[in-house]
């Protein structure tokens, strides 16, 4: 009984990783006024990437700084149409996702081809913290994980702290909330919204490398699966806080960790509902949250200066 | 009412088609640099994709039958968009629609083809419709951005797919997880022999008079846009927000439902997972570069259904992977939305007033 809770929350947490590293991410995009929902592209085109990276370089470190860079480059292109030519958030959003399936899709092919089995890749090995790792129940599920593990969760303090209590959270939170005040005061509105969605764009990456090398470690073509639109669920969920955004993430893995936890356990449930918990429990969650959240004022809305 | 003269309709029309060629004729360019930059002959492929999409009188019919689905989706991603919705839930409500019409095609029987087929098609636009309504509910009822609830139903609805056709709706004695095959009175007629052109594209023509009808000839179509331009003067005028919103989901995922509708009733004939290869995403290109018009969304429906039907031919003798007309779809979508890059004149102006503000200063 207590191995099943210890190995549910071990799962739990592999499984929120993703969702909570692009989370952190995207809540700064988002608290800045922008609406990243290009996120699941950028996680894909960091999936794949980092799978090549890990590969070319010999070193799951290498996979995740090129994912993590890739994630950037399809954030930049994002952030101009946005930022730049004030062009629609969602639309380019969603076409930024379509081109993030057609690269990786056509890449993955043209690099690995279609027949022939992927290559060996390093991945992501559990790490057990001395002493720590030998608490009953948490000890295991919380101090034997993969590094991005224990590095999203170290970032989710760090994450609130920067929002909350420096001066550039603070010129953040104003942006999203106040852009004409704040050019007025002589914060460029600009630099900043194309900072924070780059940095989505790096977390993202990042997320999208945990996705091919730490679980599974090997890219098929969609492999993110909405994870991306989940961590933005997660975001406005979490009320846009790094914080909540751990907690929603918390709750969305444990959708897929029961998940597998019931196939694995073999109940008479056909698996596809098994398949569809972590997304039921999106829409549940995004819908039991009526107008408790606080989103930003100028949410989605182009900044222009005149 | 002032009739309109000869040169100044001209200019209309060459002012709004200004933007969707750019984009277009960019995104085949784009296409290219990429098809080379990844070690294939870009001309070559193009050649062999116009080809293969207009080349014989079957590659013409195959362009309609890829455009007949686009147009669906189009339509259904414009008419949300004119209510002032995103609808990113089209590829599920195109499964489900699927799922009616099957189920109707397969367990209803022993009607004649005049009664069987527009039911089948009305199951598949009420499932779809259905799955739609169940998203603008959310919004509505709930304050659930219809963004994230319609892309989570998407997954569900591939699920449920998969599960109706391994479990309940399974071929009996069949291996694979498939349907059995609808009965002849429920599948779309063949319109050309020879072909698999089917009726599905005159559907398609009648939801864009209907769309076109619903929109600018009657009260309700009227407030839908009046809602989707400014939700706060239909307020003011007493329309009722929620309920337009939640009209313009369910004739948005009914259309949908029909591109899965065609696809099952005119080309599988059966029900089987992911049968829609991104229609349903498809749709969002189809509507942006058609400007959400009815005649715009004819012509880009066609359009991607050239690269559609092209790419298999592009991928069979040049050897380059169908995925890279996403690629364009996804430029394509990016140009149109990006337009204010090509916004030349405007450039031009802003320039001429800094440099006219700078003289003043001195």
């Amino acid at each position: 009984m207590l191995e099943g809770i210890s190995n549910f929350l071990a799962a739990d947490i592999r499984t929120a990783t993703a969702i909570l590293i692009a989370g952190l991410g995207l809540v700064f995009s988002e608290k800045s006024g922008i609406v990243n929902i290009g996120g699941e592209g950028m996680m894909l085109t960091g999936a794949l990437m980092g799978v090549v990276g890990s590969w070319q370089t010999g070193s799951v470190w290498g996979g995740v700084v090129v994912a993590a860079l890739s994630g950037a480059v399809i954030a930049l292109i994002f952030a101009y149409l946005t930022i730049t030519v004030k062009a629609d958030q969602v639309v380019v959003g969603t076409a930024i996702n379509i081109l993030a399936l057609g690269i990786t899709t056509t890449l993955s092919r043209v690099i690995f081809g279609l027949n022939t089995s992927p290559p060996k890749i390093g991945s992501f090995s559990p790490i057990a913290i001395p002493v720590l790792s030998k608490i009953p129940i948490l000890g295991q599920s919380l101090f034997n994980q993969p590094f991005p593990v224990y590095a999203a969760l170290v970032m989710v303090p760090i994450a609130y702290f920067v929002m909350f209590k420096t001066d550039l959270g603070l010129k953040i939170r104003a942006v999203g909330e106040h852009p004409k005040a704040c050019d007025t005061v002589g914060i460029n509105v600009y630099k900043i919204r194309y900072g924070t969605v780059i940095y989505s764009g790096l977390l993202c990456g990042f997320a999208g490398s945990f996705v091919s090398l730490g679980l599974l470690s090997f890219f098929t073509e969609n492999m993110v699966a909405g994870r991306g639109f989940m961590a933005l669920a997660a975001v406005v969920f979490g009320n846009y806080n790094p914080f909540g955004v751990l907690g929603a993430s918390l709750l969305f893995g444990a959708g897929e960790a029961l998940q597998y936890r019931l196939q694995a356990a073999g109940t008479n449930i056909p698996f596809q509902f098994l398949l569809m918990v972590p997304y039921v429990l999106t829409i549940l969650a995004l819908a039991g949250f009526i107008g408790k959240s606080q989103k930003p004022t100028a949410g989605g809305v182009p900044y222009s200066k005149e | 009412m002032i009739k309109k003269s000869n040169t100044e309709r001209a200019k209309e029309i060459v002012s709004a088609l200004y933007y969707p060629v750019i984009a277009v004729v960019l995104a085949l360019a784009l296409g290219a640099v990429i098809i080379a930059a990844l070690g294939f002959d870009a001309g070559n492929a193009y050649a062999s994709l116009l080809k293969g999409s207009l080349g014989s009188k079957n590659a013409l019919a195959e362009t309609f039958i890829k455009a007949t689905p686009l147009i669906f989706t189009g339509l259904s991603f414009a008419i949300a968009k004119r209510c002032g919705l995103i609808n990113l839930g089209a590829e599920g409500q195109l499964f489900i629609g699927g799922l009616f019409a099957t189920i109707v095609g397969i367990y209803v029987t022993g009607l004649p083809i005049y009664l069987h087929l527009p039911l089948a098609l009305i199951a598949g636009f009420i499932g779809g419709g259905l799955y739609g309504l169940l998203a603008a509910w959310l919004k509505v009822r709930f304050g659930a951005s219809e963004l994230i609830t319609t892309i989570m139903l998407n997954y569900i609805a591939v699920n449920l797919i998969s599960y109706f056709v391994t479990g309940p709706m399974k071929e009996v004695g069949g291996d694979f997880p498939q349907s059995s095959q609808l009965a002849v009175t429920a599948q779309l007629p063949k319109l050309l022999p020879g072909t698999r052109l089917h009726a599905g594209i005159i559907v398609a023509i009648l939801c864009i008079i209907f769309y076109y009808v619903f929109l600018w000839k009657t009260s309700k179509g009227y407030e839908t846009r009046v809602v989707g331009l400014n939700p706060g003067a239909a307020r003011y005028a007493g329309m009722n927000i929620n309920r337009n919103a939640l009209l313009a989901m369910f004739i948005a995922g009914g259309f949908a439902g029909l591109a899965g509708c065609s696809e099952i009733m005119g080309i599988q004939l059966r029900l089987f997972q992911n049968f829609s290869p991104n229609y349903g995403f498809d749709g969002i290109a189809v509507a942006l570069l058609g400007n959400n018009t009815p005649i715009g969304i004819f012509i880009s429906g066609i359009l991607f259904g050239i690269l559609r039907s092209g790419s298999n031919m592009m991928q069979m003798t040049a050897q380059v992977p169908v995925s890279v007309v996403q690629i364009i779809q996804a430029l394509v979508i990016l140009f149109i939305v990006g337009r204010e890059m090509f916004n030349f004149s405007k450039k031009i102006a802003q320039r001429k007033a800094a440099i006219a503000a700078a003289k003043g200063v001195e």
